[in-house]
């Protein structure tokens, strides 16, 4: 056994107190650092898998997190490498080039194909159900949709959705206007034909 | 007026807009616009109670086994 200097049972419990706050800060947010994860991937299953990766990781390596810093954003950095890690790219078949409208696409379309006036909120709820919008959300390409998910489900800053995925935060913005875009032009698909 | 060039501008600023990343002086100035414009109007509303939707039908909550799973991945005292 290594000889304790007087101070180092203090040290000791210092850092473990310290440990023990960040464990629970990190489970704190679990349930938001979920709500992401899970429109990152596929299933409920890997969601699952993936935020347990996630935080064995970060309780590993919590002295690498700077208290006072963003956690949440911290914790989905950590989540997004990993998910990029676990063969993310295998399952990208030659992905094809979504189709793309402008921005005011799915308003355009509702309007149009709208017979009485009613008001906005109801053409969107009322012509797509939950199943719609998931399955739209998760045909977008990831690269757009991670962006989309970070920031739309997330309600991270463009700054922290750069800081997460490692893109400059001009990669942000062009990735989340597209996303918005393919999204924007599935739903419409969905709610009024295609 | 119903539409002039300020509503093309105003597209470019709609999603910054509504994610909060103008600045001041942009913020300020695409409100004024949105006040004065029917047009842009009826689209932001429709823009951010689609956004308020998605956000809404999109997100799921943990299953409760999962919390207790991560909560055992703590590091033992």
């Amino acid at each position: 056994m290594s000889e304790v200097t007087p101070t180092e049972p203090q040290r000791l419990a210092t850092e473990a107190r310290d440990r023990v706050r960040f464990e629970e800060e990190a489970l704190e947010l679990s349930d938001q650092v979920y709500r992401v994860a899970r429109r990152l991937v596929g299933s409920r299953e890997e969601a699952e898998d993936l935020m347990q990766e996630t935080y064995a990781r970060a309780f590993r390596s919590w002295r690498s997190y700077t208290p006072g810093t963003n956690l949440r954003a911290w914790l989905l950095r950590i989540l997004t490498n990993l998910n990029i890690d676990r063969g993310r790219r295998k399952q990208r078949s030659p992905e094809m080039q979504p189709l793309e409208e402008g921005d005011y696409f799915l308003y355009n379309r509702l309007e149009e194909s709208s017979r009485e006036p009613r008001s906005d909120q109801d053409a969107v709820v009322d012509r797509l159900s939950q199943d719609d919008v998931v399955g739209a959300l998760s045909a977008v390409p990831h690269d757009f949709r991670d962006v989309l998910v970070l920031v739309d489900i997330g309600d991270f800053t463009y700054q922290d959705a750069a800081q997460i995925l490692d893109i400059p935060i001009g990669t942000v913005m062009s990735r989340l206007h597209r996303g918005r875009r393919i999204l924007k032009t599935a739903l419409a698909d969905q709610a009024v034909g295609g | 007026m119903e539409f002039d060039e300020l509503c093309d501008k105003c597209e470019e600023w709609m999603q910054p807009y509504l994610d909060r990343e103008l600045d001041d002086a942009e913020r300020a100035e695409a409100e004024k616009h949105l006040e004065g414009c029917g047009y842009c109007r009826k689209r932001y509303r429709f823009e951010e109670s689609l956004r308020i939707f998605v956000r809404h039908v999109c997100s799921e909550e943990m299953p409760p086994e999962l919390k207790q799973k991560l909560a055992a991945l703590r590091t033992p005292l």
